[in-house]
């Protein structure tokens, strides 16, 4: 049913995206033509943390943790150790701002809790090595791979995910029922009203985020993203996310490199794991400051307004560092705090 | 109905002396069930006619099987109506939008003839918000709205009925799938207080209010502030169950739910994790029916909920809880009467997720009263199920999906045939059966030939030839609603229930081998039924894809669209 969308880092679009039947609750499952094709590719450059309308079963595989379907991850306490120790920030479709900052203001300031970052990264490692990474070529994750810490993701996962994975995917794009040998038709997967469940039952959470996708689809929400230092720009369609948590997640993946980077020429690189550990301290230490620009051409810091509000309005975002919004953080977290 | 021979006029005048009609009508009165009245207007004219007055609840399974007039040319006194509208298969987007139930024309009638009308329940109907106005307007009286699976009216539309029905005791507006803003007032964001007011005000001024159940976007905080308002409260649908809750807000939440000392349903719990499940429990005491298939529990945050819910006989759960979560429930609830297990991801076909059949027996050696199962597994054996009805013989509803269509028993590799069998040889009292799995023809054999009793059959993927639905058609004696897609019956099949389909509420069939011949055939042959077909893209010429055909007194639509052609 969901194709891990967001591995394939540069784009390449995976013609099983197209084939699933409408009834998948996905977001990207409406059967469209090359426009939301090409929307869906772009979408695909994301790595995100699954959640809601943009995880993949495949993903869950390599990490090794029995998942009960996609859509749980936003509600089991999976997903609650891995955004955040704590609870409440299981993202939902529709959260209220304060909600989602809870416990991390800091994470505007790309820092975030130690554990968290640590887990984060392991696993978004999988996410990085996407299984279909054997299928689609190197050129697939070449990118972004050579950014992230290998070692890191290696320690993590103790390798690449063999090509197995891509076969299992492939079988799954196909929709194939069930069977490793291909005897279940493809169309099996696309049957209309079966299993019967009344189409409003399916999982809440991704259906309510399709439903938000495929509200946005008149006007898909991208917006470019920028970091200081970094040599070029990213795109993210704001309406993928549910919530600052997520977003903030996703924009740490994607800029995690440069940030690396960046400590690189900081201090020693030597051991092996330039690992999570390192990140978090760079992260912890404050080194940038999530901004947006608004329709009103304004610079504000992420994170003031209820989501939905935010992404109304916000056109661009800045990953700034922290030396240039200079008195700014420190009073976005008091604001935040008092706000609970 | 010849009134009854009398042995001789003396004694029958002198028993029409003892009976006057008032006295039967009001013996009459005390009759609830549908059925029991119907058997008693067969007595005699006299008895027919006490019957007609004093009956005050009609349930009309199909709307399109009698017409409004003609009910409330019957029926003078009616308060209470239960409809029921498109084909059930229409909850699986089987049945293309438009196609009718709509219920206008029927409160255009009951205006008229039923002004004091006081309770209306619809499922699968099709409801605008100008019906819902013209409800609130016309209807002083009215007290109870319940809308399951129904369709065509927002939120503007419910928030007239709660504005305008002063004596509103029951609001049940579940199950329709509304998507934009979910709840009984308009909800556009969680900091729009004003229309919260608005319902919370409604609340407090139907101080009777037993029944309410709310929208997922209605918060834990919103909650806490009806349910004060609400004691009385039988039955209570949550919205979300996932909010973060400051200090204060919590142990408020707790109390509101240990005020509610009557509550014997509960529902919603939207998005709800272990954090907040533990309110629940002051409320859980008395609770019967336990509705979690919003609320993706594991199997922990099940085992610790259920501990708390000894009463329980009804449960619905997500198969996030997995076989472990079912064992804990065998362990609980002893007296679990009914269970229905849902797909938290029904499009997912890895293996390792949901339930499997040893949840399913766990619960059968745990609840021995269970009568009622709706299990949505990927897995599923022949001995597995004969187990189960050997411990539970008194299934009434045995409703198995197996979600891989024409999946066999995947431990011996068979169909599923000797499951069914076991299960209509071992249940003798089983009403409605909906198979699954790898079946030929001799699970219809097995039907036609045990199951007695049955009233309800669904049938998707299976069978391998006509026979099969022969066997059903011949073999089932109360058989009234059949469903049958995707199986390999043709016109012969469908011609074998000649003799049956007037005794019957309705057959479906699609992507079956019926042809247009096979049905004009059946038209002809049995003019007091309808036989629609729907026309649709992928139906070749000449072949019928979706045949839908019931009895009635009403001839045929008059409102069908131009997709469905009346044979």
């Amino acid at each position: 049913m969901s194709t891990p969308l967001e591995h394939d880092y540069i784009g390449l679009k995976e013609t099983s995206l197209m084939s699933r039947s409408s009834d998948k609750a996905l977001p990207s499952s409406s059967s469209g033509g090359d426009e939301k094709k090409s929307s869906l590719n772009l979408r695909e450059t994301e790595l995100r943390l699954g959640l809601p309308g943009s995880q993949s079963p495949e993903r869950k595989q390599a990490l090794g943790v029995s998942l009960f379907g996609k859509d749980l991850e936003s509600k089991s306490s999976v997903l609650g150790f891995a955004l955040s120790p704590s609870k409440s920030s299981v993202s939902g479709a529709k959260r209220v701002f304060c909600d989602a900052i809870d416990g991390c203001p800091s994470k505007w300031v790309f820092s975030a809790s130690n554990g968290k970052s640590e887990v984060d990264l392991a696993k978004g490692g999988p996410a990085l090595l996407s299984p279909r990474s054997g299928k689609e070529g190197d050129n697939g994750v070449n990118t972004l791979q050579s950014c992230v810490s290998k070692p890191a993701m290696k320690e993590a996962l103790g390798g690449v995910p063999q090509s197995p994975k891509p076969e299992q995917e492939e079988r799954k794009n196909q929709g194939a029922g069930g069977s490793e040998h291909g005897s279940a038709p493809a169309a099996k997967a696309q049957v209309v009203g079966w299993p019967p469940i009344r189409s409003f039952r399916k999982n809440t959470t991704a259906s309510t985020l399709a439903k938000n996708c495929d509200d946005a689809e008149g006007k898909c929400l991208y917006v470019k993203v920028s970091m200081d230092g970094a040599p070029y720009l990213r795109k993210v369609d704001l309406r993928t996310y549910g919530s600052y948590s997520e977003l903030s997640t996703a924009l740490e993946k994607m800029f995690s490199c440069f940030t690396i980077g960046h400590c690189d020429s900081h201090g020693p690189l030597g051991q092996e794991s330039l690992s999570e550990s390192r990140l978090a301290d760079l992260l912890n230490g404050s080194e940038y400051v999530l901004t947006y620009e608004d329709k009103d051409g304004d610079w504000m810091l992420v994170g003031d307004v209820p989501w939905e509000m935010f992404t109304d309005s916000c056109r661009r975002l800045r990953i700034m560092k922290s030396s240039e919004a200079i008195g700014l953080a420190p009073r976005a977290t008091e604001k935040c705090k008092s706000r609970d | 109905m010849d009134p009854k021979k009398p042995r001789d006029s003396a004694a029958e005048s002198a028993r029409a002396a003892q009976f006057p009609d008032e006295v039967l009508e009001r013996v009459l009165s005390l009759l609830d069930s549908h059925k029991d009245r119907s058997a008693a207007s067969l007595v005699s004219k006299a008895w027919y006619n006490a019957e007609r007055w004093s009956r005050t609840r009609v349930f009309i399974g199909n709307c399109y099987s009698v017409t409004p007039e003609i009910v409330a040319g019957r029926f003078p006194n009616i308060r209470s109506v239960t409809l029921k509208g498109k084909p059930r298969f229409s909850d699986f987007n089987l049945v293309p939008q438009n196609w009718g139930a709509d219920i206008r024309s029927w409160l255009t009638v009951f205006a008229d003839r039923y002004p004091l009308l006081e309770e209306l329940r619809l499922k699968r109907m099709t409801v605008t918000d100008e019906s819902l106005k013209f409800l609130a307007l016309k209807f002083q009286n009215f007290r109870a709205l319940s809308l399951l699976s129904c369709d065509g009216f927002s939120t503007n539309g419910l928030a007239v009925i709660a504005a305008r029905c002063r004596n509103l005791t029951e609001l049940d507006i579940q199950e329709n799938g509304i998507d934009d803003i979910i709840v009984l007032l308009n909800f556009a964001s969680l900091s729009s207080d004003i229309d919260f007011d608005a319902l919370e005000r409604l609340v407090s001024r139907c101080n009777s209010l037993k029944v309410l159940k709310v929208n997922r976007t209605i918060t834990l905080d919103q909650l806490q502030r009806l349910l004060v308002r609400a004691p009385r409260l039988t039955e209570l649908g949550t919205g979300s169950f996932l909010q973060e809750l400051n200090a204060y807000q919590c142990p408020d939440l707790e109390r509101a739910f240990g005020g509610c000392k009557n509550l014997h349903t509960l529902s919603g719990l939207y998005e709800a994790t272990a954090l907040y499940l533990p309110v629940l429990y002051p409320a859980c005491a008395n609770l019967t029916f336990l509705n979690l298939n919003d609320a993706a529990l594991q199997n922990e945050e099940l085992a610790k909920l259920v501990v708390h819910c000894p009463c329980l006989r009804r449960l619905w759960v997500l198969d996030t809880v997995g076989d472990e979560g079912l064992e804990a429930v065998a362990m609980s609830c002893q007296f679990l009467e009914e269970l229905r297990v849902f797909p938290a991801n029904p499009f997912d076909e890895e293996e390792n997720h949901g339930v499997s059949e040893s949840g399913f027996l766990a619960v059968s050696y745990g609840c021995r009263r269970l009568h009622y199962v709706l299990y949505f597994c990927r897995q599923m054996t022949n001995a597995a199920v004969a187990t189960i009805v050997q411990n539970c013989p008194d299934f009434t509803h045995f409703r198995l999906c197996i979600m891989n269509p024409g999946q066999p028993d995947y431990v011996t590799n068979e169909p599923m045939d000797e499951a069914f069998g076991a299960v209509v040889k071992t249940c003798t009292k089983l009403q409605r059966l909906a198979v699954s799995g790898l079946l030929t023809d001799l699970t219809f054999e097995y039907i036609g030939r045990y199951a007695k009793n049955l009233e309800t059959l669904s049938v998707a993927f299976a069978g391998s030839s006509d026979l099969g639905m022969q066997c059903v058609l011949r073999g089932c004696p109360k058989l009234r609603k059949l469903e049958i897609r995707d199986c390999p019956f043709g016109n012969a099949a469908l011609l074998s229930g000649l003799e049956k389909y007037e005794s019957m509420r309705s057959l479906w069939m699609s992507a079956c081998k019926v042809t247009m011949n096979g049905c004009e055939v059946l038209a002809r042959e049995r003019p007091r039924l309808n036989v629609e077909v729907m026309k649709d893209e992928e139906s070749s010429d000449g072949q019928a894809y979706k045949v839908y055909v019931y009895r009635t007194v009403a001839g045929p639509r008059r409102d069908a669209p131009p997709f469905v052609l009346t044979l």
